[in-house]
């Protein structure tokens, strides 16, 4: 296995860390602060985050520096920080890891940040079912309050910060940041028109940053390091750093795994996660959460970074890897995405709210072998239009599966049918009438 | 009457906020956490602390999965239904659940004891299959560890299977590369 650096997940794999103040601080944790507030200005600290070239780890991978910039330099009244720790898109489950493992280091990030964008009040928005995390992130906070990382006059400089962890209560669109804002304002989680963008209209329609855990994690270790030494990892120049990979599925040793983006699907499923769990072979590949379409087994030497996997026709997402041996249907596990999907539209939008529920429908006609050869055209046609035509980017996410599955087995689908048609003329059904 | 018996508590959330309506949720999470769900009478003296309608309360109730409207039984059992733990068996899950439970998902049993549902990605993908029980996860469940869970369950209201703070594969088994 090729070696490599730890940097997100380093502390915590140290043997006896606990993720308390003193095991943080002892790591070398908050010397990145130390270092950066009151010493570098501001707007110094965001264009090292660009020269670092991070992007978000939440699922879109845009250039966090180039997030921060976007807010009005001039404007004088409250700007806001949310931190995104909704983690509800299937298959990721690292942002739960670094709070509950490390809930310090992804504070020191949040702090850096407001700081870098002169916000005063950061909020925590934590999906409600993590209740342990949400305690564990209390505590942390109490201990940095009481360290003096947070409040008023942090570390003699002036900076004052409130930073309030915000627990949901179960809604997959409060991930995505109108519908969270929308829910932290105390409202349904249904997400915004953009533009205008959470930038100059955020939280309150004050200014707003919104960035995932993953993100704001590695904040401090550019800030300690140096964004060339950040830049240099990875696949220089647009995906740079590490990634934690959330690998789930038929493999035999399933977890989050912290390597350098830029290694290959078959690194990380064979030397990582342990390969196949039995002696099948593998089918399919999810690479990068539910949102993600399907990758094949002529996948596997794609390069886990941003531009390849999008060259390939998918996405890295949220970092959530699937993995699928041969004998899965490929149908059944469309479907079991397309329900997520309908159980969690939030129905603000007409294509994704009816779409969703049609998409289901069909998919379930077509599993219980009752399908006919125009579903397919009909799963088509319905995929077609929803993409683009709605507000956030869930309309997008939920074909993917769907299309994707469709591309590469689109045999499966057929012989569902076929058998459906062999039943029909046995016993044939009186013909519905079409409207 | 929350206010009463958490005035404290509710003040210093509603402090976290520069506009009210923003402690909605919170103040919702702590009126199931009192009462198991969130009754009408709850919905309107949340109405009333954060000066808002009661239909603005209970849009908000209704969207959100985790907020219940009924009472519902001690122990909330949840199972993740969603593609990455149907791969690693959670329909065998909730069948020995069923099994053992007498009930089907979405029903209460006669004692009041166990709730039983399904719901969607609980970010544990990994560790499938996997249920929440009120506030705790427990994951890599195999037939015995269910067994155990219940009958812990019913006699001691907790069950030391549940998980700690998250990590997996666990340190010990991670190779620390430097
Ligand atoms: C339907 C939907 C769900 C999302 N869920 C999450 C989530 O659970 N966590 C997250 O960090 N980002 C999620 N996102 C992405 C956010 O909208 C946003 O891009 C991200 O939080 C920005 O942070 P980053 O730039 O640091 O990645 C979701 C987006 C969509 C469209
Ligand atoms: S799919 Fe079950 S926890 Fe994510």
């Amino acid at each position: 296995m090729p070696t490599h650096e730890l940097i997100l997940l380093k502390n915590m794999s140290t043997p006896g860390y606990t993720g308390s103040l003193a095991d943080y601080e002892r790591a070398g944790g908050y010397q990145a602060l130390r270092k950066v507030l009151g010493k570098i200005a501001p707007a110094d600290v965001t264009e090292m985050v660009k020269k670092s070239g991070l992007r978000g780890r939440g699922g879109a991978g845009f250039p966090t520096g180039v997030k921060w910039e976007f807010l009005p330099k001039d404007y004088q009244g409250p700007r806001y920080l949310c931190c995104n720790a909704d983690e509800s898109e299937p298959g990721t489950f690292k942002d739960r890891q670094l709070m509950e493992r490390d809930p310090h280091q992804m504070l020191e990030g949040i702090v850096i940040t407001c700081y870098a964008i002169g916000a005063e009040i950061g909020y925590i928005y934590i999906r409600g079912e993590f209740v342990l995390g949400a305690q564990i992130l209390e505590r942390a906070l109490g201990e940095a309050r009481a360290a003096g990382y947070l409040g008023t006059n942090i570390l003699d400089t002036g900076f004052n910060l409130d930073v309030w962890v915000h627990r949901g209560a179960g809604a997959y669109i409060c991930g995505e940041e109108t519908a969270l804002l929308e829910s932290l304002e105390g409202k349904r989680g249904l997400p915004r028109v953009k533009p205008p963008f959470p930038a100059t209209h955020g939280l309150y329609n004050k200014p707003t940053v919104v960035n995932n855990v993953e993100t704001l994690a590695n904040l401090p270790h550019i800030l300690n390091r140096g964004p060339e030494w950040f830049a240099s990892i990875g696949s220089p120049p647009r995906s740079t750093g590490t990634r934690i990979f959330c690998v789930s599925g038929h493999v035999k040793r399933p977890g989050n795994y912290e390597v350098p983006m830029g290694i290959t699907f078959r690194e990380l499923i064979f030397d990582h996660a342990g390969g196949m769990r039995s002696d099948k072979p593998l089918k399919a590949i999810i690479p990068g959460g539910a949102s993600a379409a399907f990758f094949t087994d002529q996948h596997l030497e794609v390069k886990l970074d941003f531009e390849s996997v999008a060259q390939a026709g998918s996405m890295l997402g949220s970092g959530g890897v699937t993995v699928m041996e041969e004998g899965t249907s490929m149908v059944w596990a469309a479907l079991r995405l397309m329900e997520f999907f309908y159980h969690e539209s939030c129905g603000k939008c007409t294509p994704c709210r009816e779409g969703s529920s049609w998409l289901v429908q069909t998919l379930r006609r077509i599993m219980a072998k009752r399908g006919r050869h125009e579903d397919l055209d009909t799963l088509t046609e319905l995929c077609k239009n929803i993409v683009g035509r709605t507000i956030c980017a869930f309309g997008d996410a939920e074909v993917a599966p769907i299309l994707s599955t469709l591309q590469y087995w689109r045999h499966e689908y057929e012989e569902l049918i076929e058998a459906a048609e062999a039943a029909e003329l046995i016993t044939p059904e009186p013909a519905l009438a079409r409207h | 009457m929350l206010l009463e018996k958490y005035t404290d508590h509710i003040n210093e959330i509603l402090s976290r906020y520069p506009v009210r309506r923003s402690a909605l949720l919170p103040l919702l999470n702590l009126a199931q956490r009192e009462d198991g769900y969130v009754s009408e009478s709850a919905m309107k003296e949340i109405a009333r602390i954060l000066r808002l309608t009661p239909s603005q309360v209970y849009e908000v109730v209704t969207f959100y999965t985790m907020l219940n409207l009924k009472p519902i039984g001690k122990f909330h059992i949840q199972v993740c239904r969603s593609l990455m733990c149907a791969l690693v068996g959670s329909d065998t899950l909730v069948g020995w659940l069923q099994a053992r439970l007498g009930i089907r998902p979405r029903e209460t049993t006669p004692d009041r004891l166990f709730t039983l549902s399904t719901v969607e990605c609980l970010a544990s993908c990994g560790t499938g299959p996997m249920m929440q029980v009120n506030e705790e996860y427990y994951e890599q469940l195999t037939e015995e560890k269910v067994d155990r869970i219940l009958a812990d369950l019913k006699r001691d209201g907790t069950c030391s299977l549940k998980s700690g703070p998250f990590m997996f594969p666990q340190p010990e088994l991670q190779q620390v590369k430097r």
